[in-house]
C-alpha cells in the first residue's frame, strides 16, 4: 500500500497462538479440532459451581522456548489474573490470563521489509491465558448457540510494541512470527482451523506528529491476506476521516472479507473495566534455573539463523536456502544428509528437486519420507564418487522410494548399475560405433554438436545407461578429433 | 447421653458392639428430622431412601466387621458441598434445581469412610451471612432458643447437631461461618490452615478464605471426621501437599508446658460483658490443666474486618459471574437479549445481601479503585498475617471469644449491617491469614451457648485439637443439650 | 463523609456486574453500599508503604500438572440443569456483533 502523503502509521500486533497440547490450560479435556460441540467442555471449561483451575506443565515450556526464541526476558515468577467481563463463549464471566507477571517480557524479532533491508521489531510482551468457545449464529433464528469445545485451549498472547509502520511490515512481522512458532513447535499456524488469530492495533498521525493519534483495534484477523486487507482499509478509512476534519474514537471493530471493510462491535461500544486482579485459585508458578537451562540446551537453531547458515557457509543460493531452512524438519533432514555427504550444493539439490517433488505429489510430509537421510546420503555420496551415473541414481531413488530396496549401495550392486568409466571398455565400443555410424562421425567432426548426443545415446544404450557420461563425452570427442 | 445427642465416638462403639444398628440409628435421626425440621429449618433436601440404602449395607459391613472408621454415622453436609445427582443449592435460587454430575472431594472422602448423608443443611445464600437469615429457603432457628438465629453462614449444619438432628456435620468457613455459628449452639466447629481440606466441589464463594470443616459435639469427633476430610488434592491447587496426622490418636497428651497467648485485641469495646466473664473463666481451666497465658498483642487484627469487607466481597463478585442462566442455574422467562439474559436470571436468582456484595466486590476492583481499596485490603491482609507469625515465635496457641455475642434475636440486625458484620470481628483475622482455629463450648450466658476460640499455627490443628479435648475433659458444657422436644 | 457510590457509579457498577439496576431500589442500594464502604475507609489508617499484597495466604507455588487427556466428557450429563441445550449446544439469545 502507498501510505497515503503527509502520513504515517503505527501498528501494533496482538498474536494469539494455540499452544499444541494435548488436554487444555486449566483442565484435562482434548483439544482436539473439529469434534462434536460441547464434547470437549468438561465442568471445569464450563464453569461449574465448585470446580477449580489445574495448570498444564508443557504450557510454560512452549512459552520459555519462546521467550528465548524471541531473546525475551523469562519472568522466573509469573502468575496469572483474572480478567473480568460477561459474554456467553466466556463460562465463568472471567478469563484467567497474566497481566501483572507474564512469563515473557521483551524480546525482539527481524522482519524484511520488501526494498531487501530488515528491521528489528520489539516485542513487550508474551503471556499465557485461556482460549473462549465459539459462538454459532446461524443454527436457530434468534438465538446464538455457544459450543465450548475451544474454551480452555492454551493461548500464547504475543504482543508487539506498535512499530510497524506499513500492512506489509505487519504482514511480515505476522510470518516471521509464524514462522517461529511453527519452527518450535509451539503452535501448528493452521490458521484455518484457527491456531493463530492476530488483533491489529491501527493508528495514524500526521508525518511530523509526535504522539500516536487514535487507534482502532481489529480482532480476529485469521490470514495473512486479511490482515493486509484489514489494515489497508483501517487506514484509507482513518485518513480520510481525519481529512474531512472529523474525529476518531478508540474502538473495537471486526474485519468483513466480503465487504472488505472493518465496522465497530456493538458489545464493544463502551470501554469496559476489565477489573484484573491475582486469581486466587491458582499460586505463583515459579520456575528454576535448571529448567530453564534445559529448555535451552535443546533449543534448535532458529530459521532466519538457519537460512544465513546455508547461504553463506555453504553457499546456496538464498532463495534455496530459505526453502531449506523454513521449514525445520526438512531443515533437520538437510543438515543430517550434509553431514554425511559433505557436498552442499549437490543435496540440496537432491533435496529441494526429486525429494520435494515426490513429497508434494504424494502429500506427504519431510517426516513421512520413505526415504531417511541416510539412504539419500549413501545414494548422493555414489554419485558424487561417480561410483553410479546421475541418470541412474535417479532410478535408485525411484527404489527407494517404492521400497524395492533399503540400501542404494545394496540395489547398484545386485542390478550391476555401476558407472562404466572403464576407458579400455568404453574405447572400443566407440570406436565401433564411430565405424558403424561414419555420416554423423563426419558431420561431428564438421562441427554439428548436436550430433554428440547422438552418440552418448547410442553408448548409454550399449551400456543400459551405465556408462559415465562425461567421460563418453571426453572419448567421443578425443576419438573425432583424431579423424 | 441419649442417642441423637451421643458423639461420633460413642455411637461407633455402640455400632460396633451392636446395640443399635446403622439402619436403626439412620431411621432414628429421620423420624427426628421429619418432627423437628419443620420448627428448625434446618435441612434443606433430606435424601430418607439413599441414607437408608446406605445405612442397609453399612450393617453388613459392620456384620462382617468389614466396615470403615465411620461406617454408619448418619452426618448431614452444608448445602454448599456438591454432592453427584443431589440438589446443592448454597441456600440460593440460583441453584434451587441444581444437581451436579461430581461430589465435592471432602464430601466423598467422608462417604468413601463410610459416613451417611442424611441430608443438606441450610445455609445464608452463598456462604455470605452470620445469622442464617439470607437464605432463599428461609431463616434456622436456634434449637437452644427457637427466637433466635443459630449463626451463619453454617446455620442449618450447627442446628442439626445441636437439635440431634444429626450426629456430625460439615461447614464451611469465610470470615467465622463453622466457629460463629458452633459458639451460638453449643458446638464444636473447627475451621483448619487454608488449603488442608480440598475446596474441589464446594461452590465458592471468596477463594482464598474458603475452607471446609468439622462441626460436631465433641473436639474428639471433630478430630476423628478432620483425619478423613483433609488431604491433598490436584484438582485444588492451593491445597496442602502435607502428610495428614492421626488427629485422634494424639489427644491425650497433657497441655503442660503449653503457652496460650491471650490477645488484648480480642477483649474490644463490642465484647458482651457476660461473654467476657465466661471466656475469662475458662482460663481457668486451662491454666488447670497445666498451660500458662500469655499477654500478647495483635496490633492490626482491628482492621480485619475492614480488609475482610474488600477482599470477600471482590473474590466472590468473580466467582458468581459464572450463575449467568446459560449453562446451568436460573433463568429468567423470555430473555428479550442477552443483556436481559443476563440481568433478570441475576436479578431474580440473588438475594439482596449477595446483590450488594458483588456490587462492593466490583467497585473495590474497578479502575480509579482498585489500589486504595483491594490492593491496601491486601496489604493490611500481609500485616495481620505477620502479626501472627510473631505472636506463634512466643506462644503455641492464641485464645479469645468466638463472637462478642450470645445468639441474637432473628430480626434483630437484618437492618444494622454493620452490626451484623461485627458478629465475625473475632474470627475473621484466622481466615486473612489462612490459620486454623476452632470453637468449642465454654459456658452460657441466660440459658444461650457462648463459644470459646482457639487460634493455632499453620498446621497445628492437632495442638488445637488435644487442648479443645482436655478442656472438653475437665468441663461438660459440650454436653449440655437444648430442651427442644414437641 | 461523602458517600463514595453515587447513582452515576452505582449504573455502572450494575452494567459491569450485570445485575438489573432497580430505580426503586437506588437509595436503600446506595445506603447499604456506601455503609459498608465506610467501614472499609479505617484501612486508611494502616502503615502499608513498602508491605506487599498478599493475595495467597499460605505462600506456596503452583504445581504444574502433566499433558494427558484426563476427562472422559458425557455431554448429556453436564448439560443436564441447562435451561437451553440442543444439538450439542447451550443457546442465549441472538448476539450481533
Amino acid at each position: 500500500m502507498t501510505i497515503p502523503a503527509g502520513w504515517q502509521v503505527d501498528i501494533g500486533l496482538e498474536i494469539h497462538a494455540q499452544l499444541k497440547t494435548t488436554s487444555k490450560i486449566f483442565s484435562g479435556a482434548s483439544t482436539q479440532f473439529g469434534q462434536l460441540p460441547n464434547s470437549q467442555a468438561s465442568v471445569i471449561d464450563l464453569g461449574m459451581p465448585g470446580v477449580l483451575p489445574a495448570v498444564n506443565g508443557v504450557v510454560f515450556e512452549k512459552a520459555v522456548r519462546f521467550g528465548l526464541g524471541v531473546g525475551g526476558r523469562i519472568n522466573r515468577e509469573s502468575r496469572f489474573d483474572r480478567k473480568n467481563y460477561f459474554y456467553p463463549d466466556l463460562p465463568k464471566g472471567y478469563q484467567i490470563t497474566q497481566m501483572d507477571q507474564p512469563i515473557v517480557v521483551g524480546g525482539s524479532v527481524t522482519i524484511d521489509l520488501p526494498d531487501g533491508s530488515t528491521k528489528l521489531i520489539a516485542l513487550t510482551r508474551a503471556h499465557l491465558e485461556e482460549d473462549a468457545g465459539k459462538s454459532i449464529h446461524d443454527r436457530k433464528p434468534n438465538y446464538t448457540g455457544i459450543d465450548l469445545n475451544r474454551a480452555g485451549t492454551p493461548l500464547l498472547e504475543i504482543v508487539s510494541e506498535p512499530q510497524l509502520k506499513s500492512p506489509e511490515e505487519a504482514v511480515s512481522y505476522a510470518r516471521v512470527i509464524h514462522q517461529l512458532l511453527t519452527y518450535l513447535e509451539i503452535c501448528d499456524g493452521n490458521m484455518a482451523e484457527g491456531s493463530l488469530r492476530f488483533d491489529a492495533n491501527v493508528s495514524v498521525r500526521r508525518i511530523n506528529d509526535e504522539a500516536l493519534g487514535v487507534r482502532s483495534e481489529i480482532k480476529n484477523l485469521n490470514s495473512f491476506r486479511f490482515l493486509d486487507q484489514a489494515i489497508n482499509f483501517e487506514i484509507s478509512r482513518q485518513v480520510e476521516t481525519l481529512n474531512a476534519g472529523e474525529t476518531l474514537s478508540q474502538d473495537t471493530r471486526l474485519f468483513d472479507p466480503d465487504q472488505l471493510e472493518t465496522r465497530p462491535m456493538r458489545s464493544k461500544e463502551t470501554a469496559t473495566d476489565y477489573r484484573y486482579f491475582p486469581e486466587p485459585d491458582l499460586l505463583p508458578v515459579v520456575l528454576s534455573e535448571r529448567y530453564i537451562d534445559e529448555i535451552n540446551k535443546e533449543m534448535p537453531e532458529l530459521p532466519q539463523v538457519r537460512t544465513q547458515r546455508y547461504h553463506s557457509a555453504f553457499a546456496l543460493p538464498l532463495a534455496d536456502a530459505q526453502l531449506l531452512a523454513q521449514d525445520r524438519r526438512l531443515a533437520d533432514f538437510f543438515d543430517e544428509t550434509v553431514a554425511k555427504t559433505q557436498t552442499p550444493k549437490t543435496t540440496a539439490n537432491w533435496i529441494k528437486g526429486d525429494l520435494l517433488a515426490r513429497l508434494n505429489e504424494a502429500s506427504l510430509t519431510i517426516a513421512e519420507s520413505p526415504v531417511t537421510s541416510e539412504q539419500l546420503a549413501e545414494l548422493i555420496t555414489m554419485v558424487d564418487q561417480d561410483t553410479i551415473s546421475g541418470k541412474i541414481a535417479k532410478d535408485v531413488f525411484g527404489a527407494l522410494w517404492e521400497g524395492r530396496t533399503t540400501s542404494a549401495s545394496a540395489y547398484v550392486h545386485e542390478h550391476q548399475l555401476e558407472q562404466v568409466s572403464d576407458q579400455s571398455a568404453l574405447e572400443p565400443l566407440i570406436a565401433s560405433l564411430l565405424k558403424e555410424h561414419p555420416k554423423q562421425a563426419d558431420d561431428l567432426k564438421a562441427g554439428k554438436d548436436k550430433l554428440m548426443g547422438f552418440f552418448v545415446g547410442k553408448v548409454m544404450q550399449a551400456t543400459q545407461g551405465k556408462a559415465n557420461p562425461k567421460q563418453v563425452n571426453d572419448l567421443i570427442r578425443g576419438k573425432i578429433d583424431q579423424r | 447421653m441419649t442417642r441423637p445427642f451421643s458423639s461420633l465416638s460413642q455411637l461407633q462403639s455402640q455400632l460396633k458392639d451392636r446395640s443399635i444398628s446403622a439402619t436403626e440409628l439412620t431411621q432414628l435421626y429421620l423420624d427426628r428430622i421429619e418432627q423437628l425440621n419443620p420448627i428448625l429449618n434446618c435441612y434443606i433436601t433430606v435424601d430418607e431412601e439413599h441414607a437408608l440404602e446406605r445405612a442397609r449395607a453399612a450393617d453388613q459391613q459392620l456384620a462382617r466387621g468389614s466396615g470403615g472408621p465411620l461406617t454408619g454415622l448418619p452426618i448431614s453436609q452444608k448445602d454448599i458441598f456438591c454432592i453427584k445427582d443431589t440438589t446443592t443449592t448454597a441456600g440460593s435460587k440460583m441453584l434451587a434445581n441444581f444437581r451436579p454430575p461430581y461430589s465435592a472431594t471432602c464430601s466423598t472422602k467422608l462417604e468413601q469412610a463410610g459416613a451417611i448423608t442424611l441430608g443438606k443443611t441450610n445455609m445464608d445464600e452463598f456462604a455470605m451471612g452470620s445469622s442464617n437469615e439470607t437464605s432463599f429457603f428461609g431463616p434456622v432457628k436456634n434449637p437452644w432458643d427457637l427466637l433466635r438465629i443459630p449463626g451463619g453462614s453454617s446455620g442449618g449444619s450447627a442446628a442439626a447437631v445441636a437439635a440431634g438432628l444429626c450426629a456430625a456435620s460439615t461447614g464451611t468457613d469465610t470470615g467465622g461461618s463453622i466457629r460463629q455459628p458452633a459458639a451460638m449452639c453449643g458446638l464444636t466447629g473447627l475451621k483448619p490452615t487454608y488449603g488442608r481440606i480440598s475446596r474441589w466441589g464446594m461452590i465458592a464463594f471468596a477463594s482464598s478464605l474458603d475452607q471446609a470443616g468439622p462441626m460436631t459435639r465433641t473436639a474428639q469427633d471433630a478430630a476423628l471426621l478432620l483425619e478423613h476430610m483433609a488431604g491433598y488434592d490436584p484438582r485444588d491447587a492451593t491445597s496442602l501437599d502435607e502428610p495428614i496426622p492421626k488427629y485422634s490418636q494424639e489427644l491425650s497428651q497433657p497441655l503442660s508446658g503449653l503457652k496460650i497467648g491471650v490477645c488484648r485485641q480480642f477483649f474490644s469495646e463490642g465484647l458482651d460483658n457476660a461473654v467476657e466473664t465466661v471466656i475469662r473463666e475458662a482460663f481457668k481451666i486451662f491454666e488447670q490443666l497445666g498451660a500458662t497465658l500469655v499477654d500478647i498483642e495483635l496490633p492490626n487484627t482491628p482492621l480485619s474486618v475492614s480488609a475482610y469487607y474488600v477482599i470477600a466481597p471482590a473474590e466472590c463478585s468473580a466467582n458468581l459471574s459464572r450463575y449467568d442462566g446459560v449453562r446451568f442455574g436460573h433463568r429468567c422467562s423470555d430473555p428479550k437479549d442477552l443483556q436481559d439474559l443476563y440481568q433478570r436470571s441475576r436479578g431474580e436468582g440473588f438475594g439482596n445481601e449477595v446483590k450488594k456484595r458483588i456490587l462492593v466486590g466490583t467497585f473495590a476492583l474497578s479502575a480509579g479503585y482498585y489500589d486504595a481499596f483491594y490492593r491496601r485490603a491486601q496489604q493490611v491482609r500481609r500485616l495481620i498475617k505477620n502479626d501472627f507469625v510473631e505472636a506463634f515465635d512466643h506462644v503455641d496457641l492464641i485464645i479469645g471469644p468466638t463472637a462478642p455475642t450470645p445468639a441474637f434475636k432473628i430480626g434483630e440486625k437484618v437492618d444494622n449491617p454493620v452490626d451484623m458484620y461485627l458478629q465475625d470481628i473475632f474470627t475473621i483475622s484466622a481466615n486473612l491469614a489462612g490459620l486454623p482455629a476452632m470453637s468449642i463450648p465454654a459456658g452460657q450466658v441466660e440459658g444461650l451457648p457462648v463459644g470459646l476460640q482457639l487460634i493455632g499455627n499453620y498446621l497445628q490443628e492437632g495442638t488445637l485439637l488435644r487442648a479443645g479435648h482436655q478442656f472438653q475433659q475437665a468441663t461438660d458444657w459440650h454436653q449440655l443439650t437444648p430442651d427442644i422436644e414437641l | 463523609m461523602t458517600d463514595l457510590v453515587n447513582e452515576t457509579l452505582l449504573k455502572d457498577l450494575t452494567t459491569l456486574a450485570q445485575l438489573p439496576f432497580e430505580p426503586e431500589q437506588v437509595s436503600s442500594t446506595l445506603s447499604a453500599i456506601n455503609e459498608v464502604l465506610e467501614l472499609v475507609t479505617q484501612l486508611e489508617n494502616a502503615e502499608t508503604a513498602e508491605i506487599a499484597p498478599l493475595a495467597h495466604p499460605l505462600e506456596r507455588q503452583q504445581v504444574l500438572r502433566e499433558d494427558a487427556v484426563t476427562e472422559n466428557i458425557d455431554r448429556s450429563q453436564l448439560s443436564r440443569n441447562a435451561p437451553s441445550f440442543e444439538d450439542g449446544l447451550y443457546f442465549v439469545p441472538k448476539v450481533i456483533e
